[in-house]
């Protein structure tokens, strides 16, 4: 049985045994696990191991197990999105993270259960069922990367890697009572990402401490040609692990602690934002007074962007095809019989929103909201160093809560997405619980300005203990 | 509001067969959201640039030079259907 490991506490093991033994005590976990995690595991991970005991593969991550969200490419390991639409595909090609990764010596232990195409909150809406959340089996993981954030908190990798496009790090992180980072847009390659909304998501680490984060960063960030947006900008992530907040200067959004926001949830941020200042930082409330409109906009945008995205899954080079006389009725077939029903309705209604007439109306529209949403960012930041907020505004919600009303669990996004349509760089913390489930500080930076997450973050965890509470089974 | 014909309309758009007892559950569940997405009308846009990407960049060119890519042979092995080195797909006019 493995507990919650950090890095450097998998290396010490390694030394100790091997990297061959610390993988296979992963895989025995995994193997005995009861919340669905996983959506398969790499038959390589063994023999990658094997190469760093070799001394074949070195690097900053030789040896450490690591989990991948299902909608990353991995070379010969299939890659589905968690949808029926991908059954049975295996892509031919790493995504640029897979290829850092390796290049570091991790090992690559298995993918991870997702919302299908990453469109949920919730894990739920995947074609293999839902991951349990290891603090309270009844209650969902959080999502879209719901497997990545549950597998770490329940020892199963000590390590991973989800996407986020409107908070699907954030979310599984907090609900999980773990770390997760979504870095700022272009910061890491989306190549080999399966996009679901391009303009909007980035891969982010997930991990049980800030440290962690801050060393995946330094092996999978950084320049890569191959995605457009990629921009070149070299930061050191490991470089501001500095446990000193003396003069920072906190901006609290009146927004995020709006109606609706959990009287738990509330404390425990409050509380977190109170030590910071015993720490030597200052707070001060600001207004971002376009707040209330970003989810219409970050919905309408995403919807669209969908649309076209998977307008490539139309059973003609990979996935199932069903029968069909010709082409169109194959391809609407195949779409009707593969998709799940949520993401049915967002390809629906972004083609809606895009369509002749409605175009102007809801698109362009949505797009005008996020310039005002960034506007609103800009001018916080004009004052202050970071933001902080809760990241979802109620702790993890129970299994089949929310699933008949989609509007329902799109609203609980309502922290979360401002930061996409912005594009500036965020992490969730563990700073609590409420009810006993584990709740998450959500610090919001300037653009390219991870160094002072970082540094805050750590901070936070180097002076309280909120990161030292495991669930029950794992303890 | 969203109506069960543009529901049939939309799932044409984007080629996802639907038949009548789903749009007539899509019309209504579709609607609840658009009614959502209508509280953008109470902004006032008058002049904002749209923001289609929050990136500072425009134009990424590169050099035109010729890379390795793909091997054929593994490209196709996803598809159903292939011939002579090519994907094979029901015809479509």
């Amino acid at each position: 049985m493995t507990k919650w490991l950090s890095i450097s506490d998998v290396k010490e093991k390694i030394v100790a045994t091997s990297a061959e033994e610390v993988t296979a005590s992963y895989l025995e976990t995994i193997e005995k696990s009861s919340i669905n995690g996983y959506t398969c595991i790499s038959d390589g991970a063994l023999d990658a191991a094997k190469m760093v005991d070799k001394g074949e593969v070195a690097g900053p991550l030789a040896g450490v197990p690591i989990a991948i969200k299902d909608n990353i490419s991995t070379k010969g390991l299939a890659t589905t999105c968690s949808s029926k639409i991908l059954e049975g595909y295996v892509p031919p090609y790493d995504a640029h993270v897979i290829e850092r990764l390796k290049a570091a010596g991790a090992v690559i232990i298995g993918k991870t259960n997702m919302d299908e195409f990453a469109m949920g909150t919730s894990t739920e809406s995947s074609c293999y069922g839902v991951t349990l959340n290891p603090w309270d089996h009844e209650r969902v993981p959080g999502g879209s990367s719901g497997g990545s954030a549950a597998v770490v908190a329940a020892g199963e990798a000590p390590i991973s890697l989800g996407s986020d496009t409107g908070g699907s790090v954030r979310c599984p992180a907090a609900f999980c009572g773990v770390v997760g980072l979504k870095p700022t847009y272009g910061a890491v390659s989306r190549y080999g990402l399966i996009s679901y909304a391009n303009s909007l998501e980035q891969i982010g680490p997930m991990a049980t401490c800030v440290e962690d984060i801050a060393a995946v960063m330094d092996v999978i960030g950084g320049y890569d040609a191959r995605d457009s947006t990629s921009i070149d900008k070299k930061i050191d992530h490991q470089a501001a692990l500095v446990d000193d907040v003396k003069g920072l200067k906190i901006g609290v959004p009146d927004e995020y602690f709006g109606e609706g926001v959990d009287t738990g949830t509330e404390k425990a941020v409050w509380d977190a934002i109170n030590k910071f200042e015993e720490m030597g930082a200052s707070w001060e409330k600001v207004s971002m007074p376009n707040t209330k409109y970003a989810l219409a906009a970050y919905y309408t945008i995403a919807m669209s962007e969908a649309s076209s995205n998977l307008a490539r899954f139309d059973g003609t080079r990979y996935g199932p095809r069903s029968d069909g006389e010709n082409w169109h009725v194959m391809a609407s077939r195949t779409r009707a019989e593969n998709f799940g029903k949520e993401v049915q309705r967002r390809i629906l209604l972004g083609t809606y929103a895009l369509s002749a007439g409605y175009q102007d109306k809801y698109y362009l529209k949505a797009l005008q909201v996020r310039t005002l949403v960034k506007q609103d960012f800009e001018r916080a930041f004009a004052n202050f160093d970071v933001l902080m907020a809760p990241t979802m505004p109620l702790p993890a919600f129970k299994i089949g809560e929310k699933v008949e009303d989609p509007l329902s669990q799109y609203l609980t996004d309502v922290n979360t997405v401002p930061m996409n349509l912005a594009g500036v760089p965020c992490i969730s913390v563990p700073c609590g619980s409420s009810d006993g489930l584990p709740v998450g500080l959500q610090i919001i930076g300037n653009h390219f300005d991870e160094a002072t997450l970082i540094r805050t973050a750590y901070s936070f965890e180097k002076n309280t203990d909120h990161n030292k509470a495991r669930p029950g089974e794992v303890a | 509001m969203i109506t069960k014909d543009e529901v049939e309309h939309v799932g044409w758009l984007c080629r996802i067969e639907i038949d009548d007892a789903e749009a007539e559950d899509y019309a209504v569940k579709l609607s609840s959201v658009l009614d959502y997405f209508g509280q953008l009308d109470e902004v006032d846009t008058e002049g904002v640039e749209p923001t289609y990407h929050v990136a500072d960049i425009m134009n990424v060119f590169r050099e035109d030079v010729v890379t390795p890519s793909l091997d054929q042979k593994d490209v196709l092995t996803n598809t159903a259907e292939e011939k002579d080195g090519y994907i094979k797909a029901p015809r479509i006019i």
